[in-house]
């Protein structure tokens, strides 16, 4: 079965997120921005002033940094664009879309079912991914215009605040919904059936790590 | 003597080849994955992974936004010599980095670990690393950049021998489980196996021969290319396909690379290069010749070789 495609504002109505299921693919135009552990760092921890109206602006939050240059004039090349994984922003996230009313967080890999029931579905938001991971080009040819790039001398340009007009950008997987739910566990139970068999004849390592054992008590042989 | 400034430029053009253009063989082995693939998820990821390598040749820009970390292999046939020396060589290396990094342009990746200072070109402490490989004859040098995402994929573990091949299969088959799940290795991908060694050297062998050698390339030593032909069977039978989506492709093809390692320990490492398997490779000669290729024919039988003596005449005869 062929996925559903769909056109997406940056800015969404409520009724819109509804409407998307998990595994739709999703195609955004409007204004998004980068902001990852730099900018949520310097926002949240550091109280730096957002130079950006969110989320009347943009309530489109991507975890990426652009393979981009700043020219001596002043204007910018973006390359190639993709999402970073997302599971490391979780520390973050919940105040950051208290603060910026952030309705799509785009990025790699998704969050946990718990995060989207705890956060996501509270702040009437929903999770897409970047599809691959690596269609950077498809995903550059969907960039507009770049209209700013914030604290770039503070955090460098992986970090930086890139604000990007975008036409059609994606494809973008949506991975979660408003019930909380989450496209990878769905996957991950469907392939779990199977690890068993494959795991067959297979036997634990002769000497064990810590992680495989939580009490630092144990030992490891 | 090779001039220094062709070695540069070479470097340069190298570094936006491996950035934009999907290495040949790995995009075979792609079209044959996207062939088979029956899971309606997995089956458009590949899809659209192949219009991206499409896309970025056309518009001549990077496939992944995440452009990895830039590295430099340097084979020299043994009667090459480069002007200006090797530290000649080494600072044209890093400036054909920086310079590439601003050009195509690539993402700045490289960070200082603590203090996060970015030069905003590649270049920094240790970076990008620089390694090195001699064969026996020639007047040239091999330049070979790869762009190896840095982050999922990729793990060590002490076995020892009573683990045995049931051990080395069960911790394959975990780093494959761990870093599979929602495609965090960027999957279906080439997958290096190091064994044996020491720890360091592990970790070198297994990165080597994910980066290093090209699909459909299979080990010298029969048995360990049965390995290989098994291995890649049993990591695409685990169900699990591109973005950890149900699926029937995960390894595109698994190379494994062995060195003599303690009596008493079997070290292995697993390496994924994703789906973006950025590799470039150049010869160039002393008469300003310049031959590109996309396999760097790393694993020579001299980098493969056993004995205290290199007596190549008496391995060809045998």
């Amino acid at each position: 079965m062929k996925p559903r495609e769909i056109r997406l504002s940056t800015t969404p109505t409520p009724e819109a997120i509804a409407e998307l299921r998990l595994g739709d693919i999703v195609y955004l135009d409007g204004l998004m921005y980068t902001a990852r552990e730099g900018v949520y760092m310097r926002a949240l921890e550091e109280q730096a002033n957002i130079p950006m109206e969110l989320p009347s602006q943009s309530a489109a939050n991507f975890h990426c940094s652009p393979a981009a240059r700043i020219n001596p004039d002043g204007s910018f090349d973006m390359g190639a664009v993709t999402a970073t994984a997302s599971f490391r922003f979780a520390k973050w996230l919940p105040e950051w879309m208290e603060k910026t009313g952030a309705k799509l967080i785009i990025g790699k890999g998704g969050m946990t079912s718990k995060d989207y029931k705890s956060y996501f579905v509270p702040n009437g938001a929903v999770y897409l991914s970047t599809v691959g991971y690596g269609t950077g080009a498809l995903l550059g040819r969907g960039v507009e215009n770049v209209e700013a790039v914030h604290w770039n001398e503070e955090l460098g340009l992986a970090q930086a605040m890139w604000v990007i007009r975008c036409r059609k950008m994606g494809p973008f997987i949506v991975a979660s919904d408003l019930n909380g739910d989450c496209l990878f566990e769905r996957e991950n139970a469907k392939i779990a059936k199977n690890i068993a068999r494959v795991y067959e004849g297979t036997k634990p390592a002769v000497l064990k790590r810590y992680g495989e054992s939580d009490d630092r008590s144990d030992e490891v042989i | 003597m090779i001039p220094i400034d062709l070695i540069q430029k070479t470097a340069e053009s190298l570094m936006d080849k491996a950035a934009i253009e999907i290495p040949e063989d790995y995009l075979d082995g792609l079209q044959k994955a996207a062939e088979t693939e029956d899971g309606d998820l997995s089956s458009f990821v590949l899809k659209a992974m192949l219009d991206n390598y499409e896309a970025a040749k056309e518009d001549r820009r990077a496939m992944c936004g995440d452009t990895g970390v830039p590295r430099w292999f340097v084979k020299l046939g043994n009667d090459a010599t480069v002007e200006g020396g090797m530290c000649a060589l080494e600072t044209a290396l890093r400036r054909a980095t920086a310079i590439a990094t601003n050009g195509v342009p690539l993402r700045p990746n490289r960070v200082h670990p603590l203090w996060r200072t970015d030069h905003n070109n590649n270049v920094g402490i240790g970076a990008p690393e620089i390694e090195y490989g001699f064969e026996p004859e020639g007047d040239w040098i091999d330049l070979i950049t790869v762009h190896k995402g840095g982050l999922f994929g990729t793990d060590y573990r002490m076995l020892f021998p009573s683990d045995g091949v049931q051990g080395i299969k069960r911790f394959y088959l975990d780093s494959l489980m761990a870093f599979g799940k929602r495609g965090l290795a960027c999957q279906p991908a080439i997958i290096g196996i190091g064994l044996g060694g020491s720890k360091d050297i592990c970790m070198t062998l297994g990165k080597r021969a994910s980066v290093l050698r090209i699909v459909g390339s299979r080990n010298s030593d029969p048995r360990i290319a049965e390995m290989e032909d098994e291995f890649k069977e049993l990591g695409n039978s685990i169900g699990m396909g591109a973005m950890g989506f149900v699926g029937k492709n995960m390894v595109i093809d698994c190379n494994i690379e062995v060195g003599y390692c303690h009596t008493g320990g079997m070290p292995m490492s697993v390496h994924a290069f994703c789906l973006s398997s950025r590799r470039a490779v150049a010869r160039i000669y002393p008469d300003g010749r310049v031959e590109h290729r996309t396999d760097p024919d790393w694993f020579t039988p001299y980098q493969r070789r056993e004995t205290v003596e290199w007596e190549p005449m008496q391995e060809a005869a045998e």
